[in-house]
């Protein structure tokens, strides 16, 4: 199993056709491509966090300086981040819009990620976060412009989940 | 030195400004010398106030911003030193208040107490090249005038005493103070 080098480039390609020039991550295995991508483009700031829940600081302040920006993580370090999330984003109404590598799913052969990939749907629904799956790199970038417009229009965190079937490649 | 007296000595300065304030005291402080729409007050998310300013420094480049931050909050973010160091915005000012104390939730000493963990050393280590630490008011001036004129990411360490206001309360409601503090900048343009 190695990362999609074209489905990653649907990614990005499809961040910046959201008109999004401002990324936070945590680099992880699939997000990868995506992040060299990001690092490579003249046009991309990148801020690459201690930890997640720092991202949720730097996404509100993109956002109060009036810049689109997106939050780039894997579902593990959304669980580190939730107190952010609910005592920022949540609190002060600040629009969140996550890609989340979902990790620990089906498919999954690490048995480390496979709690947190069972959970994470649950945590997702208790916070009221809304969130889709993203399986086809056709529909990805819609997905993440639609995603982006629900997080501006709701002043709310929304998810777009990142699945193994965009992410991965036999 | 008292964080009340720091704070009220740069207000002045504050009105061109971004300022982002932890929660309890250090907000209530700011806010009783006189709100305004340019200061926005974290009052949850402890550790966060810095993770704010930077993304606001990285993104308003023509604008000093200034967090007012705690020890309690610092220890809780000390990784967003290190980002801090690594994307270095020159125009932000983090001014750390120390006072060793979980002050406005119930006065337990934190790790900075008696100075076992020193966060001026922290911040130098984790790659900060301007920072100082103060503990009286003529050098927290001078500190603060010297980092409000540098073109560099600044940090400032105040000791303080453990004490906060008589009261709490805003007429503010906090999404209001955001959808202010967000319309303020976009105003700036």
């Amino acid at each position: 199993m190695t990362v999609s080098y074209d489905n990653s480039r649907a990614v990005y390609d499809g961040i910046k056709a959201a008109g999004v020039r401002s990324l936070s991550a945590l680099p992880e295995t699939w997000l990868g491509l995506l992040l060299q991508r990001a690092e490579s483009d003249p046009e991309m700031k990148l801020v690459q966090v201690s930890r997640e829940e720092e991202a949720i600081g730097v996404a509100a302040g993109a956002y109060f300086a009036g810049e689109p920006h997106i939050l780039l993580m894997q579902n593990h370090g959304l669980f580190g981040a939730v107190n952010g999330i609910v005592s920022l984003a949540q609190l002060y109404h600040v629009p969140l819009c996550m890609l989340i590598a979902f990790r620990g799913h089906w498919g999954e052969p690490h048995p480390w990620h496979t709690r947190g990939g069972i959970v994470t749907e649950d945590i997702l629904r208790a916070l009221s976060i809304p969130f889709e799956h993203a399986r086809d790199p056709a529909k990805v970038g819609q997905q993440i412009a639609e995603a982006w417009t629900f997080s501006q229009s709701a002043l709310a965190p929304v998810a777009l989940l990142l699945t193994r079937d965009l992410m991965e490649e036999v | 030195m008292k964080r009340a007296t720091c704070i009220e000595m740069i207000y002045p300065e504050l009105e061109d400004k971004l300022v982002v304030t932890i929660m309890g005291a250090c907000a209530q402080e700011l806010y009783n010398l006189g709100h305004r729409d340019n200061f926005f007050y974290l009052q949850h998310a402890m550790g966060l106030a810095s993770s704010i300013g930077m993304g606001l420094a990285m993104h308003q480049p023509d604008k000093k911003v200034v967090v007012l931050d705690g020890d309690g909050s610092v220890l809780m973010n000390m990784g967003g030193l290190a980002t801090l160091a690594r994307y270095r915005p020159p125009n932000l000012v983090h001014i750390i208040f120390d006072n060793g104390s979980l002050l406005s939730t119930g006065g337990f000493d934190t790790h900075t107490t008696e100075g076992i963990t020193d966060l001026a050393a922290v911040a130098s280590g984790a790659g900060i090249a301007n920072v100082e630490a103060v503990d009286d008011t003529v050098p927290f001036g001078e500190a603060v005038i010297e980092a409000f004129e540098r073109d560099a990411t600044s940090v400032i360490v105040a000791k303080v005493e453990a004490v906060g206001p008589d009261a709490y309360g805003m007429d503010l409601a906090l999404p209001e103070n955001a959808f202010q503090f967000k319309r303020h900048i976009a105003g700036l343009a």
